[in-house]
C-alpha cells in the first residue's frame, strides 16, 4: 500500500511532468488560458496516461521490444481518438476550444516516456497508479497555470468575477507572451520548493 | 497570388508556430543552447513538414474521406508521418551520408513531434487545397526555423549574463521566449 502511495505521489510534486521533467509544455501553454480548458486537458491526459499504461503493462509480455514504440504509439493513437469522441459528442463546446491540441496528446512526451520507463517493466496496478499519479501531476500544474492567468488576465475564475470590476485586468497573461513568462517563473519557484524540500529530508536524516 | 503571400507571411510571423500556437517547444528548448545545431533542426523540420504535408494530403482525401474514416486521422497521421521520417532517416543515411551526419540525430528527435503532426492536422481543418497547405506547411517551417534560430543566438549572449539561481537553465529560457513572443505580438493584426 506504501509503495503505492510513493509511485502515485511522485508524480505529484517531486517529479511534476510539467514542473521538473519540463515534458509536455504545449499544452501547458496553449490551452491554460481559463480554468475550465486547463482543467478538461489535465483530465483528457490523466485518463489516456492511465490507460495507456495499463494497456503497456498487460501486453508487455507479448511485445517484441524492436516494435515496442510503434505499437505504444498505435495504442496511444486509439486512446485519444476515444476521448475526442467522447468529448465531441458530450461537450463540443470544449472540443472546439482544445481543437487541435487535443489530438497532439498522441505525441506528448510524458505518455511515451511513462509508457517506456515505467509500465512495460511493471505489473498492471502499480502502472495504473504511476499513470494515475502523472496525470494529476500534470492536472495539478495545469490548474495552478490556468487559474492564475483566468484571474490575473481576466478577474475571473472558473467565470465568475472575483477581483471585482475596479480592477483592469492583464490582458498580456492571457495571450501568449505571457504563458512563457508565468512557465518561466513557476518552473524557478518549484526549483526553489524542491530544494527546500531536498534539505529538510538531508536535516531530518542526519537527525535520525 | 496575394493570397498565398499572406498565407505564407501568416504562418511565419504572425501566426508563428512557437511562440503564439506554443507546438515544438520541446525541440526549440532543448536545442536552442547552440546556434549551429538549431540551424540544423530549423531545416530539418521545414524539410519533413513540407513532405509529410503532401502525403497527409493525399491520404486523407483520397483515402480517409472516400471511405468516411475521417475519424481514424488522427492515428493514422501519426503512424505515416513516423513511418516516413525512419524512412527518410534510412535513405539519408544510405546514399547521402555527409547530410546524415549533419541532420540524423534531428531527425529522429521530429520523428513524434507536436510541429509535425499539428501542420498537416491545421491544413485538414481549415479546409485548405493542396497548393495552400504547401504554403502553410513551408511557411510554418520557415516560421519555426526563425524563432529557434533567433532563440539560439539569444541564448548564446544569455550565458554571459547573471541570472538568478533558482531561474537558470529552463526558467530563464522562457523567460526570454516570453519576450521574444512579446515583440512577434506586434505583428499580430497586420494579416487577418
Amino acid at each position: 500500500m506504501f509503495r503505492l502511495w510513493k509511485i502515485f505521489s511522485k508524480g505529484l510534486i517531486m517529479e511534476n511532468p510539467i514542473f521538473v521533467l519540463a515534458l509536455s509544455l504545449c499544452p501547458a501553454l496553449a490551452v491554460t488560458t481559463t480554468v475550465v480548458n486547463a482543467l478538461t486537458m489535465g483530465l483528457s491526459v490523466m485518463f489516456v496516461l492511465s490507460a495507456n499504461n495499463v494497456v503497456v503493462s498487460l501486453t508487455r509480455k507479448l511485445v517484441n521490444h524492436k516494435v515496442r514504440v510503434p505499437i505504444y504509439i498505435t495504442s496511444i493513437a486509439t486512446i485519444v481518438t476515444l476521448v475526442q469522441l467522447l468529448l465531441q459528442a458530450y461537450a463540443p463546446l470544449l472540443y472546439k476550444d482544445l481543437g487541435i491540441y487535443l489530438s497532439l496528446i498522441v505525441v506528448f512526451a510524458i505518455i511515451l516516456a511513462r509508457a517506456e520507463v515505467f509500465a512495460s517493466k511493471n505489473s498492471v496496478v502499480p502502472s495504473f497508479f504511476d499513470g494515475f499519479g502523472m496525470g494529476c501531476g500534470f492536472t495539478l500544474a495545469m490548474l495552478i497555470i490556468g487559474t492564475i492567468r483566468e484571474l490575473v488576465g481576466n478577474g475571473t475564475i472558473l467565470g465568475y468575477n472575483i477581483l471585482g470590476h475596479a480592477y483592469q485586468p492583464a490582458l498580456i497573461m492571457i495571450l501568449p507572451p505571457g504563458a512563457f513568462l508565468l512557465i518561466g517563473y513557476l518552473v524557478g519557484a518549484s526549483k526553489l520548493f524542491n530544494q527546500y524540500l531536498e534539505k529538510r529530508q538531508k536535516a531530518r536524516g542526519e537527525v535520525v | 497570388m496575394n493570397d498565398y503571400l499572406l498565407l505564407f507571411i501568416g504562418a511565419v510571423i504572425v501566426n508563428n508556430f512557437v511562440l503564439t500556437r506554443f507546438l515544438g517547444l520541446c525541440i526549440f528548448f532543448g536545442v536552442s543552447k547552440n546556434l549551429k545545431a538549431s540551424v540544423g533542426m530549423g531545416m530539418a523540420v521545414t524539410s519533413v513538414i513540407f513532405i509529410s504535408s503532401i502525403f497527409a494530403y493525399g491520404v486523407y482525401n483520397f483515402i480517409l474521406v472516400p471511405l468516411h474514416v475521417t475519424f481514424l486521422t488522427t492515428i493514422v497521421f501519426v503512424l505515416l508521418i513516423a513511418s516516413f521520417v525512419q524512412l527518410l532517416e534510412m535513405v539519408i543515411r544510405r546514399y547521402l551520408p555527409a547530410l546524415y551526419k549533419m541532420w540524423g540525430i534531428y531527425l529522429l528527435l521530429i520523428a513524434t513531434n507536436c510541429v509535425v503532426l499539428a501542420v498537416p492536422l491545421i491544413n485538414i481543418e481549415s479546409n485548405f487545397s493542396f497548393a495552400k497547405s504547401l504554403v502553410n506547411a513551408l511557411g510554418s517551417g520557415v516560421g519555426f526555423a526563425v524563432a529557434i534560430i533567433l532563440m539560439a543566438s539569444l541564448r548564446e549572449k544569455l550565458r554571459l549574463a547573471e541570472v538568478p539561481k533558482p531561474l537558470e537553465g529552463l526558467g530563464i529560457a522562457f523567460i526570454v521566449a516570453g519576450f521574444l513572443s512579446l515583440s512577434f505580438f506586434g505583428f499580430s493584426g497586420m494579416i487577418k
